[in-house]
């Protein structure tokens, strides 16, 4: 896999090739892996090793990318003409601003950081992930289940050069497992992933999936409206992450965010505490942003009120001379810019929630999922969330379905399955309707990027239709 | 390349595989996209390398490398078999493949103009002039235009004998223009929205578009809608433009007729299908006038699921998926076909590129078009009272799917057959094989497009891939609507 030194020297290449005032080159490569199964055995099985460089020339505030992934110098020069001849036909940006230096992307410094590079995740053979298949799907014969999943792991790199001195990189692995466990009419999910694979228990989440469909099986129908939901935190993730891509500069300027007009407003309940935080232990991917520029830790809900929201270098700019300066809360470059030229300028992509316990002056102790059940009169219990779209943009109405493990709760107990249903909700409704929250942890879904999550327990979480199964 | 694909397959050959296949796969795309008057993005990009899939021992392997050098093509491959070896500790039985002919052919995306072959200041000249002309319109707040091009030139060995070298051109283009005012953001997007219409053509079908000649249109309609009444919650009478029936064919028929799906493949991430395998020839699946088929052949239109061959070296077929009504095909492999009992495959692998395993894809699932003249202004005048809708906002499917529930930028209300006011957030929701039963007209062939989705997820590791949906408009009777915004 390509090394910084390698990348480094790339790097000079290009540079060479271009006429460009300045040039920035994006590097990412990985060596991937994933055996995927179903119906118990291993049906796709699969591995990848690719790296590609990413080039961007500006001439005089007009930018444009081309990327390639053969370095030899015909393909680096045909990149280098491509994203120059991109650029130069283009009118000059007057809000484009010169790439960083060095020391600019680097001001915020590293923050404490360990490292996000296993050697045991990375050395993971096809013969290890075959005998981790091989173990759920013994949990599967066990339980009279049918499982399907996948296990994955890999080994990246990340790099970002320029013109005016800026080399940083980063590298990393991750693993990841996901099950689910299928039953006659029943099913049950469970998924985590990691830097570090020995904090996944490939086991312990394929005994949990086989529970909740075991659990679940002959679910009942019941009819759709307004309930108490106990939601997982894969399930939180899923949805709440429909709102991360308004908190960003771009998307209040554009006035296509549902924050446009409620920043510093009470929008959601006063235990809704969200970070913004590529430095947490439970989080992973880079310390920096498109542009380079390291990753800070920003608040942007605190006590249910919206504070800020996060920005890249030029988004910054382009606010503090717009009608919003003032209005918005703090207006400076926080580090989460996407690759330029881009649209969508920025976006949190590395959020915590915080769960403010007892013990350090919060409102309330968290409570776990088997609390929260104990706790519930008459709800339903959710695994996960699936195929979640947006409804409406500004009042952030997003509808989905749940999915692999729907649950009955009544009088403080899990009672039985049920048949999965539709929802219609607005996020902002439901981070004012959290009636408690368990102690964040890491968690992955599909619909949404990782997240440090609680499990959330919300009240008159609108169901308005009910499936087949 | 062919050298290349040559080297793999005789490297997994000498180590003992039954069978082989390898794909170098050299794709080209240019996108450019404009925001408020000013360039979105603009970017070039090259990808090239290699895929080599196994069957060793039974059981699957497949392993991919940008590295095309001949040590990088022999690592690449004896890996694929060290993989396949390692499935073949979890496996239930061998794999079978369909048996098929080895093809020896060339074929090229039939298309008038190249379309990288069209100047970059051609292109943005045409998005800005859009761009402004929404612009131009009081009460719009953004405004978005977005061109696409992608070459996809690929050489599939086989170690059966095929050799296959196909090169497929896509194309496609749109603009969204949006209106925040007061508690509401509306939009409008031309000819369809997330990403326009796309087809398997050259730059000839940009030209045929009109984008500029509706930009104008489009954006009045979307500040229009803020004073639109909100489209009533009940039951309803309900008219789809084509683009938006292109939508719920590739949601409610296209995927579940996979029958990777069917079979489990997919049940971890993308669900598992309502239709069982003993549904096949028995099920009505929609009314007398439902006729589907999955089409990736070039005589029933530039799709993009158009090809001459699919990623396992299988000819393009058309497959009846519903005829009048009953349910009588899936979308199958060599690998899937003798489940439902098929000697051949129906010729549906697609793999996202050289890096991706080939998997089950949709090709072009298109209805067929009503045989009697019918447009759809004659359909609504022949419509006493309903709710016509247009153009997608948003869509969602249970991972059976069975229940949808999708939303509409835009609908007018149909009275004594007549168009009449506005209506904003239109949405309608279903139970597909009720939705589908209660078809009682469809506009014919003149009314009739080729739609495109570009942006059809599926696999793990995601595989995105493009799919066609020939559609015109349709009438579906007693349909819930307005349940997205509920109780609110």
């Amino acid at each position: 896999m390509l090394t910084k030194e390698q990348a480094a020297d790339i790097f000079d290449r290009i540079r060479r090739f271009s006429s460009a005032d300045e040039v920035e080159a994006i590097f990412t490569g990985s060596h991937f892996a994933l055996t995927r199964f179903a119906n118990n055995t291993v049906h796709q099985n699969v591995e990848e090793e690719n790296s590609i460089v990413s080039i961007r020339t500006n001439f005089a505030g007009r930018t444009a990318r081309a990327t390639v992934n053969q370095f030899d110098d015909e393909s680096l020069q045909r990149a280098v003409t491509a994203s120059e001849n991109l650029a130069k036909v283009q009118e000059p940006d007057p809000d484009l601003l010169p790439m960083p230096t060095a020391d600019e992307a680097n001001a915020a410094g590293e923050g404490a950081r360990s490292t996000r590079f296993f050697e045991e995740t990375a050395s993971i053979t096809p013969a290890d992930r075959a005998e981790v298949v091989k173990r759920v799907v013994s949990v599967a014969g066990k339980h009279k289940l049918t499982t399907a999943g996948i296990y994955s792991n890999s080994e990246s790199g990340e790099g970002i050069f320029n013109s005016r001195g800026l080399a940083n990189w980063h590298q990393q692995t991750l693993a990841e497992i996901s099950i689910t466990m299928l039953a006659e009419d029943s099913s049950g999910w469970q998924k985590l992933n990691s830097p570090d694979v020995r904090n996944l228990d490939p086991a312990r989440l394929a005994e949990t999936a086989a529970q909740k469909a075991v659990e679940s099986a002959h679910p009942r129908e019941i009819l759709p409206g307004k309930y108490t939901v106990i939601l997982e935190p894969a399930a939180v993730l899923d949805i709440v992450g429909f709102m991360f891509w308004d908190y960003s500069g771009v998307a209040i300027l554009d006035q296509r965010s549902f924050l446009n007009d409620r920043i510093g407003t009470k929008l959601f309940g006063e235990n809704i505490n969200i970070w913004d935080d590529a430095a947490h232990r439970l989080q992973a991917g880079s310390p920096f942003d498109g542009e380079g520029v390291r990753r800070q830790r920003v608040q942007l809900v605190e006590n249910g009120v919206v504070k800020r929201v996060v920005y890249a270098r030029g988004t910054a700019q382009k606010m503090k001379n717009s009608a919003y300066a003032g209005k918005v809360g703090p207006i400076a470059p926080t580090g989460h810019g996407f690759p330029l030229p881009n649209e969508m300028g920025e976006m949190p992509l590395n959020i915590v929630f915080e769960v403010p316990d007892k013990v350090f002056g919060g409102p309330e102790k968290p409570k776990s999922v088997q609390e929260m059940i104990a706790s519930t009169e008459r709800g339903v219990l959710v695994t996960r969330l699936w195929y979640i779209r947006e409804v409406d943009p500004y009042e952030k109405i997003v509808t989905g379905m749940t999915r692999d493990g729907t649950f009955l709760v009544e009088n403080g107990k899990v009672q039985c399955g049920l048949r999965n249903f539709r929802f219609n909700e607005s996020l902002i409704s439901m981070l004012s309707n959290v009636e408690a929250m368990s102690v964040p942890v890491r968690a992955s879904g599909e619909e949404s990027f990782d997240m440090v999550v609680p499990a959330m327990k919300v009240k008159e979480f609108n169901f308005t239709e009910a499936t087949k199964f | 390349m062919k050298t290349a694909a040559q080297l793999a397959l005789d490297a997994a050959s000498v180590r003992g595989v039954t069978y082989a296949d390898a794909r170098v796969v050299s794709i080209r795309n240019r996108s450019l996209t404009t925001k408020n008057g000013r360039m979105g993005h603009a970017s070039e990009s090259e990808s090239l390398g290699i895929g080599v899939r196994v069957i060793a021992e039974g059981a699957w392997g497949f392993a991919a490398s940008a590295d095309l050098s001949r040590a990088a093509v022999e690592v690449a491959a004896a890996r694929a078999v060290e993989i396949a070896r390692a499935s073949a500790r979890v496996k239930r039985e061998n794999v079978r493949l369909a048996a098929e002919p080895a093809a020896v052919a060339e074929w090229t995306t039939p298309h008038k103009v190249d379309p990288f072959t069209t100047s970059v200041e051609q292109n943005l000249d045409l998005l800005l002039k859009v761009d402004a002309e929404m612009r131009a319109v009081p009460g719009v707040t953004l405004a978005e235009t977005g061109m696409n091009f992608q070459r996809e030139e690929s050489w599939f060995l086989s170690s059966e004998g095929s050799s296959i070298h196909q090169t497929k051109y896509s194309t496609g283009a749109g603009y969204t223009a949006y209106a925040f005012a007061g508690s509401e953001i509306q939009k409008r997007s031309y000819p369809n929205s997330f990403g326009g219409h796309w087809q398997n053509r050259g730059y000839e079908l940009i030209e045929e578009m009109k984008l500029l000649e509706n930009a104008h249109r489009v954006a009045e309609e979307a500040v229009a809608l803020h004073h639109a009444e909100q489209c009533p919650e009940g039951e309803a009478t309900i008219i789809l433009d084509g683009s938006q029936l292109g939508l719920q064919i590739h949601e409610s028929i296209g995927h579940p007729i996979e029958l990777d799906r069917v079979l489990g493949m997919e049940a971890n991430f993308a669900g598992t299908s309502f239709l069982t395998l003993e549904k096949l020839g028995k099920l009505r699946y929609g009314s007398e006038l439902v006729n589907v088929v999955a089409d990736a052949r070039q005589e029933h239109g530039p799709g993009l699921g158009t090809f001459a061959y699919d990623d396992e070296g299988v000819a393009a077929q058309s497959t009846p998926i519903i005829t009048h009504g009953r349910f009588t095909g899936y979308l199958s492999s060599r690998e899937t076909a003798h489940t439902i009992g098929a000697t051949r495959s129906g010729g549906t692998l697609r793999a996202e590129g050289w890096n991706r395993l080939p998997m089950i894809r949709m090709t072009n699932v298109s209805i067929l078009p009503g045989e009697k003249p019918l447009s759809l202004e004659q359909l609504i005048a022949a419509t006493d009272q309903g709710i016509y809708m247009e153009t997608n906002k948003s869509w969602s499917i249970d991972d059976k799917r069975y229940n949808f529930q999708f939303g509409c930028e835009i609908a007018w209300e149909i009275k004594h057959g007549k168009r009449a006011r506005m209506l904003k957030n239109p949405s309608y929701s279903g139970i597909t094989t009720e939705f589908w039963n209660s078809m009682d007209a469809i506009c014919s062939r003149d009314q009739w497009t080729l739609w495109g989705t570009p942006n059809c997820g599926k696999g793990q590791p995601q595989q995105v891939v493009g799919t066609g949906h020939g559609a015109s408009p349709a009438r579906f009777r007693n349909i819930r609507v307005g349940s997205a915004y509920q109780g609110r």
